[in-house]
């Protein structure tokens, strides 16, 4: 569906591109200033938790905080059975020395030369700086993936993500092809009922779907996460007013083909309104998948925790496991930003009437 | 080979009618052009007889059985809209396939159909392409071919060639006149071009607000125009109406049209006093360099197109009048000249439009 007849630009020449000749002119400043605070504001977050992700326990509560992920290198010292912290030592003379401490009592330490093991120094703690390396905490991703089951609430993730949005296009494309190709008395009271009900919070429908759900005894299955939300409103206004757009004719046209209802919606409309659909479809996952409140309500033995309720798990009252959180933060962010790549080149293209005269 | 029946037809909208009772029969292997003005009700009374419409009384029949509840796919009708209505997001050969696939019909023979029907068409290059790679006229095509693969009991179009470019549409023109020949289907044809219908029907149906002015074989309807609207619509360009009156003395029978007395040969249901339309088409006038004729003109524009010309003439008390010659006529804007009038081929309305005489004989 994509024009092929408009080559893309490169990138080269996208992020080149300027209105001036040659020179910048006063615009390409502002404009460049501005796409790089927006990119800042919405990037410079996302980088932060990426490489916070593979900091340490310790190095996440450092102050100031660094940057990239550091660790203190430590050597083995002839004598010694653990490694010892390396360290760079300001001496009493002036000169920098790299020395192993071997332990620390009060604001001294005792440290000794690698190189020279067998005479030890007594160091005020002031005048060393430890000796750091850019060193990734992989840790922090194995560990919950593999001792807390996280590959467990992943998948299961990954089930209800995939089933509520199939049901949710289904349903609500088929909600939106009544409402849009079918003339009939009320179309337009029963579309403002249906949008009428976005204005009703979740909380307030909290404790009857619950108890709805309940009583269906889909408690602590995945099914009570999938099927509640799987007709939305939005969705129905967004595919109801995309299919408003497709022409009558081809509808037309398809029931003189002798297609039967099902086969004008699923082979003329549906391929018609896929721009319209895939939106639906990225929003869907992104909520399905992002979605805590609900799932944290239903869904209370771990085997059947989807990530956003495993994630909290790791925030105890006392203690908030700060590395383990942001890892799998990172591993719930790819999903989403894989699927995103993928669908977004539909949102742009494709207008129906491109058949049409 | 099929018959279409429409006895009675109504259909409204809400309190308004738009088909005020139309009685029709289209004849198997007929070409029947539905025309008239924007909003006569053609494209409704065909959607009617597609079933796309419900009509809201009368009957429907096709070879004699009645379909008023029959839906769209089971009349067996194909029709070609305006727009083409293409899958967008098929291929031609899907596109024409589609329909076929709807009936179950066996791979093979929907294969066969389609490429003999591509081959027609001569479309069988274009086959893997999407309707937005075709042209206008490509797409015209293919529309007619998702038609005809479906061996409809008639097919129906609703102005199929509006779309087109002047030049492709005389082509386009032709070549369905052609498949109407070669397959010979009852066909019904929708349009608001009056060349087109003179050109391609074997009847015409002049509608307008929603009834059946006239109905007949073209050249009848441009001869014998059964009321000044069919006179008006029939015919390009525009035959000149003049308003006038009747005037009946011991000299016999004469129209006085503007201040100018013409006498014409005696109609005897018109009486002195008679309020009357004078009809004349262009191309039955004839131009007089001197005074000879029977009204007094003057050119307000000439347009030369070699083989014929056209003339615009003001007289006085008259809307413009236009003369149609054959040749080159060698007229300067402003010359004053003469008319005359054939007679034979004038028409006279009576004051509600009806025709009192098509052609008086001398």
């Amino acid at each position: 569906m994509t024009d092929a007849t408009q080559s893309p630009r490169s990138v080269k020449t996208l992020l080149g591109a300027r209105r001036g000749r040659g020179k910048m002119h006063w615009t390409d400043v502002f404009t460049y200033c501005y796409l790089g605070f927006g990119l800042f504001l919405m990037f410079a977050p996302v980088v932060w938790l990426v490489l916070s992700s593979f900091k340490t326990p310790a190095g996440l509560q450092e102050f100031p905080p660094t940057f990239l992920p550091l660790g203190q290198i430590s050597v083995e010292v002839d004598g010694y059975d653990e490694p010892l912290l390396l360290f760079d030592v300001t001496m009493e003379d002036g000169s920098v020395q790299q020395l192993a401490q071997v332990r620390r009592i009060g604001i001294m330490a005792q440290m000794v030369d690698p190189a020279d093991p067998g005479e030890r120094l007594q160091i005020p703690i002031a005048s060393r700086e430890p000796v750091r390396e850019m060193r990734m905490a992989w840790e922090n991703y194995r560990d919950p993936l593999e001792r807390f089951n996280f590959m467990r609430y992943l998948w299961n993730s990954v089930i209800v993500t995939f089933a509520a949005t199939m049901v949710t296009l289904l349903i609500n494309s088929m909600a939106a092809y009544g409402l849009s190709i079918y003339e009939f008395r009320g179309r337009n009271a029963i579309m403002l009922f249906v949008i009428g009900t976005l204005m009703i919070p979740i909380t307030v429908i909290l404790v009857p779907v619950y108890l709805v759900v309940t009583n269906l005894g889909m408690i602590n299955s995945l099914w009570a996460v999938i099927l509640p939300g799987a007709a939305t409103p939005t969705g129905v206004f967004l595919l109801r007013q995309y299919m408003l757009t497709i022409p009558r004719d081809l509808i037309e046209a398809a029931r003189m083909d002798k297609a039967s209802e099902w086969q004008i919606y699923w082979r003329v409309v549906m391929p018609l309104a896929m721009p319209a659909v895939a939106v639906l479809a990225i929003f869907s996952i992104m909520w399905r998948w992002n979605e805590f409140l609900w799932p944290l309500i239903v869904l209370n033995r771990s085997e059947v925790y989807t990530l956003q309720v495993g994630l909290n798990a790791f925030q105890g009252e006392l203690d908030v496991q700060w590395h383990y959180i942001l890892a799998m933060t990172v591993v719930t962010l790819i999903p989403v930003v894989i699927v995103f790549a993928f669908l977004q080149r539909f949102i742009t293209t494709g207008i129906a009437s491109s058949g049409m005269k | 080979m099929t018959e279409i029946h429409l006895k009675n037809v109504r259909k409204s909208y809400g309190d308004v009618e738009v088909i005020h009772g139309i009685d029709l029969q289209v004849h198997s292997g007929e070409f029947c052009v539905f025309v008239g003005p924007s909003g006569c009700g053609k494209s409704t009374l065909l959607r009617i007889i597609a079933g796309l419409e419900d009509i809201t009384s009368g009957d429907i029949e096709i070879d004699g059985t009645v379909v008023n509840h029959t839906g769209a796919a089971d009349r067996g009708l194909a029709m070609v809209f305006q727009s083409y209505a293409l899958y967008p997001h098929m291929t031609v050969y899907k596109n024409m396939a589609f329909g076929l696939e709807n009936s179950k019909m066996p791979k093979a023979e929907i294969d066969d159909r389609v490429r003999k029907a591509a081959e027609l068409l001569q479309i069988t290059d274009y086959l893997n392409r999407r309707p937005k790679a075709l042209s206008g006229g490509q797409r015209q095509r293919v529309a007619i071919g998702r038609a005809i693969v479906r061996d409809p009991k008639a097919f129906l179009f609703d102005e199929p060639l509006s779309n087109l470019d002047a030049e492709l549409r005389v082509t386009m023109r032709k070549e369905l006149s052609a498949l109407h020949a070669n397959i010979g289907g009852t066909m019904i044809y929708v349009t608001h071009d009056q060349v087109e219908a003179m050109t391609l029907a074997d009847k015409i149906v002049v509608l307008q607000k929603g009834v059946v002015e006239q109905v007949g074989p073209p050249l009848d309807l441009y001869n014998k125009p059964c009321n000044a609207f069919v006179a008006g619509f029939i015919g390009s360009p525009r035959m000149n109406m003049f308003q006038g009156v009747a005037v009946r003395d011991e000299n016999g029978l004469a129209l006085n049209v503007g201040g100018a007395l013409l006498a014409i040969p005696d109609v005897p249901a018109l009486a002195d006093g008679d309020k009357v339309t004078l009809g004349v088409r262009p191309e039955h006038i004839s131009v007089h360099a001197d005074h000879s004729g029977e009204l007094s003109a003057s050119v307000s524009v000439t347009e030369q197109l070699g083989g014929e010309t056209y003339l615009y003439c003001d007289a006085p008390g008259l809307p413009q009048i236009t003369v149609h010659q054959g040749g080159q006529l060698p007229f300067q804007r402003g010359q004053a000249l003469s008319l005359s009038f054939d007679r034979t081929r004038m028409h006279v309305f009576d004051a509600d439009g009806k025709a009192v005489a098509n052609g008086l004989s001398t």
